[in-house]
């Protein structure tokens, strides 16, 4: 660590006096093992040392990011972001760098997953692959590590580290698919069996599809689905620059949700898979977004924050100037029901195993289209009684949560998988009383 | 700079790969972002390093390392061979390679201006004009402009002989304006959403008129607000050409591409509703349509000398007069079915492994104009730029948005209408195309932010496309 630290401050020495700058370098290993037609083709491991600079002379701010690993490429990283400040006109709203501030001991580190061979993971695959006999299985199961230090010229200094483990792939019948997936710290902690038989039951139990039409459905969502809901209310809401743009949905203290949901954004959870600070270096904190179904936070970086008034919750994305602050560290309160008791519930409706490929049509209303994947599948009286190939929705995210529309909240969250990627959701199933369905994924 | 990648590949070689390719890439980019007038974002990056695959037995191995040194890159060889090594615990059919030509070469970008020696501030001074002129129009809330660029340099060698550098320079830019409503936000984009990008230097930017455009993106902006919604039905509908390229980009280059066809793609980015078999017979759309794969076209975003393999860039023939022709491929999944390389093979910077990416897949011009079309259609809907997109996993059944559209009745443009979008699936949707406009609204649109992948890499691709008819479309789908 005092090598990196070397390292940062000599980059602040080469800024110079009367310059404010923030340096932020991550370095780790990552390391991926891909698989499809049942067999690994695609084996892949970087090595990761990225700097990224902010520098403002006066209130004149450029940033600067690159590879680095020698001294010839620091001081002309410096000299870029040094020389692109200069040509800018003053920035009313440059909040200027953190001040010092102790940064949460908080690691979420497994120092074999730092260290796992490709072999390691190849054993995973392994197990995964033979928990669908006779089916093609696909996906990938990726370990990698992240260190990330950070200082600025108000002598704040934060460092932290972390490791995720991931496996997540489909088994295929030939006229179907199932999926299966989880997140974890630590490799070691990855049940590969268990997840590959979840994705095989998936697929065999949607062999035997018929068609249903069209229309307004009660549905059972799986961790994924509401992983993706949860994602798109952080990114497309409860952002700070998207609200104060008028782009957001958000109505602070309402109750615009359904009294079970809550949505906290809690890098400092035990269960946590990032470092506690952000790209600005301010410590990461537990913000509140949704309580009891009441909106109630918002998520900040210290340009928002200054615009409004209060302090940053320490949401600032690597290179996140244009996209605005984001929860990425989002827990959804999980309830008392399996997925068992909430498919009893349903006299007619769908349980979905994952969408695929969302996008707004508008943000205010985060109306919503994408498809289901992977595991669509008629409810009747109580019990799964088949498969629907893919379907298309069209659906307000904000709608489907809204008061009384939750009829169940799973007792089964975990870390799953969503439109933006794993590792940022720990979400559990859900029961809603409607979702729009406009179509056939053929025809 | 070859040295470095000679050094990987010999460390491969000596791990026991069969073959093996390096490629040291140094990438600089500059982007810069306004809103409402004030500067949001000004960055530059600069990434540097080698990025090794070694094949062994089924699978590829592949290991990146920032540090540019003989020892690294030795280093990276061996360990590209001991994880592809690592991959036989769930083997399968060793992978070949379809032969290509051995060449050393070198190939640089068509430009005129180098767009890193356009003074910056002349470039964020004009973003700021446009943001302005936006923001002039009452009830704009949200006035964005931005450009970024794009310098690679890349040496590949592979263990076959070949030792190739290329230079390749990337332009591009564009705005939007934003009006917010009571519960709905309405935005108009130039020259398309994202921008539009292109192969080339400054020159690129200059093609477009920023400048010209700007009052009127606003204007129509706030003209949505109180148009009427579209309403549900099927009719003729009429599509501008950027969103006509990304037409073409989802149902059309994403089903063709070979990895994808195979099932090397199944768990993520899906697969395809295309079956080898019927290469060569399977129906796409109508008559009108012919699409090509062309990484030669001068200008266009997917254009390039040489692919990641060394593959020299060639224009494949996709769909002729709606049959289905052709595939996008690599060595790689060219000899596993049977077919030749395309050279379509690219990668995201130094630190991802190849894989099969869209060139320029674009439909061949037709005749006449756009306002012929309109002339000739009695009833339906005009489209113009894109506001969503969603495509399900075998690029079948889709849907997008649209920014803007226009009623078209008795051959002329009428009601402004809000809210646009239409559905379809693939070969259904080709198979109506009726009518295509010609070569002078032939545009090379470019598609910048293409995801494929895991890791997750974002291509540059380009779809050049003119006007365009289809009938009967189910048009005004909304929650």
């Amino acid at each position: 660590m005092t090598h990196r630290h070397d390292m940062l401050e000599k980059v602040l020495d080469r800024v110079g006096s009367g310059v404010e700058a923030e340096i932020r370098l991550s370095t780790g290993v990552e390391s991926l093992t891909r698989f499809a037609n049942s067999f690994i083709h695609q084996n892949v491991s970087e090595e990761v040392s990225t700097m990224s600079l902010r520098v403002a002379l006066d209130g004149r701010v450029a940033s600067a990011s690159g590879t680095v690993t020698d001294e010839e490429t620091l001081e002309r990283l410096v000299e870029t972001a040094i020389d692109a400040a200069q040509r800018q006109p003053v920035d009313p709203d440059w909040p200027g760098v953190a001040s010092p501030s102790i940064t949460p001991a908080t690691e979420h580190w497994d120092a074999e997953t730092a260290d796992a061979a490709a072999v390691e993971r190849a054993r995973k695959v392994k197990e995964f692959v033979d928990a669908g006999p006779s089916m093609e299985a696909a996906g990938y199961c990726s370990s990698s590590s992240s260190e990330v230090f950070f200082v600025n010229t108000r002598g704040h200094f934060a460092a932290g580290r972390a490791t995720t483990a991931i496996l997540d792939g489909i088994h295929q019948t030939g006229r179907s698919a199932g999926s299966g997936h989880q997140t974890d710290r630590a490799l070691s902690g990855i049940d590969a069996h268990a997840v590959g038989s979840l994705a095989a039951q998936r697929a065999v139990d949607s062999v035997e599809t018929y068609d249903i039409k069209p229309g307004e459905y009660e549905v059972v969502l799986s961790q994924e689905c509401v992983a993706t809901i949860a994602m798109f209310l952080g990114a497309y809401g409860f952002n700070a620059k998207v609200y104060d743009e008028g782009m957001s949905f958000v109505d602070m203290d309402t109750r615009q949700f359904d009294e079970s949901f809550t949505m906290v954004d809690d890098a400092l959870d035990g269960r946590g898979l990032a470092v506690p600070f952000d790209s600005e270096g301010t410590s990461r904190r537990r913000v509140e977004l949704v309580v009891g179904g009441v909106t109630k936070g918002l998520t900040h970086d210290r340009r928002t924050a200054k615009k409004a008034g209060v302090e940053s919750t320490g949401n600032a994305l690597p290179g996140g100037d244009t996209f605005g602050p984001t929860a990425t560290q989002v827990f959804v309160d999980q309830g008392e029901q399996t997925v068992d008791d909430m498919i009893a519930g349903v006299e007619r409706g769908l349980y979905v195993a994952t969408f695929n490929y969302c996008r707004v049509l508008d943000p205010k209303s985060l109306a919503v289209t994408g498809l289901t994947r992977n595991g669509t599948f008629v409810i009747e009286n109580g019990k799964i009684t088949g498969a629907v190939n893919g379907l298309r929705f069209t659906q307000s995210f904000v709608e489907a949560l809204g008061p009384d529309r939750i009829l169940g909240l799973g007792n089964d969250a975990r870390w799953a998988d969503s439109e933006f990627g794993p590792g940022m959701i720990h979400s559990p199933s859900v029961r809603l009383s409607s979702w729009n369905f406009t179509g056939g994924t053929d025809g | 700079m070859f040295e470095y990648a000679r050094a990987a590949v010999e460390g491969a070689l000596a791990a026991g790969a069969t073959y093996a390719d390096a490629r040291v890439v140094i990438a600089k980019a500059e982007s810069m972002e306004v809103l409402n007038q004030a500067v949001e974002s000004v960055g530059s990056s600069e990434s540097a390093g080698i990025g090794v695959r070694a094949l062994i037995g089924s699978s590829w191995g592949f290991y990146a390392t920032p540090s540019i040194t003989n020892t690294a890159a030795r280093v990276a060889g061996e360990r590209a061979s001991e994880i592809a090594r690592a991959s036989a615990m769930v083997p399968g059919e060793p992978i070949t390679l379809a032969d290509v030509p051995v060449v050393q070469a070198s190939w640089e970008t068509p430009h005129d201006e180098d767009p890193f020696a356009v003074p910056l501030g002349e470039k964020v001074d004009m973003l700021i004009r446009v943001s302005k002129t936006m923001q002039d129009v009452e009830g704009i809330a949200l006035a964005r402009a931005g450009m970024a660029f794009y310098d690679t340099d890349k040496w590949f060698v592979s263990s076959q002989g070949s030792e190739i550098h290329q230079h390749i320079v990337e332009s591009g830019g564009g705005y939007d304006a934003t009006a917010i409503g009571e519960r709905e936000t309405q935005r108009r984009s130039y020259p398309q959403s994202f921008g539009q990008y292109a192969t080339g230097g400054y020159e690129m930017v200059r093609l477009w008129d920023y400048e010209g455009n700007a009052q009127r993106v606003a204007e129509e902006a706030i003209q949505l607000l109180s148009a009427d919604v579209m309403e549900e039905r099927e009719t003729a509908l009429i599509l501008e050409g950027s969103q006509l390229a990304l037409q073409i980009h989802e149902s059309v280059g994403h089903a063709i591409e070979l990895d994808r066809i195979l099932g090397w793609e199944a768990a993520f980015a899906g697969t395809s509703h295309l079956e080898l078999e019927k290469l060569q017979t399977h129906k796409y759309g109508s008559e009108l349509m012919n699409i090509t794969a062309d990484a030669t076209l001068p200008g266009a975003l997917g254009s390039f000398g040489y692919d990641d393999e060394g593959t020299p860039a060639q224009r494949v023939d996709i769909v002729k007069n709606g049959t289905w022709v052709g595939v996008l491929s690599g060595r790689d999944s060219a000899a596993r079915a049977g077919l030749p390389p395309g050279g379509m093979v690219r990668a995201d910077g130094y630190s991802r492994l190849p894989m099969v990416r869209m060139t320029n897949v674009g439909l061949l011009p037709g005749e006449g104009t756009l306002d012929d079309i309109i002339a000739d259609t009695d009833d339906g809907v005009y489209m113009a730029t894109n506001r969503s997109w969603s495509i399900d996993d075998k690029r079948l059944n889709f849907q997008f948005g649209t920014e803007i559209a226009w009623e078209i009745k008795n051959g002329r443009k009428g009601r402004l209408l809000k809210n646009p979008t239409y559905t379809g699936i693939t070969p259904v949707f080709w198979g109506t195309l009726d009518r295509l406009a010609g070569e002078e609204e032939w545009v090379h649109w470019g598609t910048p932010n293409c995801g494929k992948g895991q890791p997750m890499q974002v291509g540059h691709t380009g779809h050049s496309a003119s006007p365009a008819r289809f009938s009967n479309v189910r048009v005004g789908v909304r929650a």
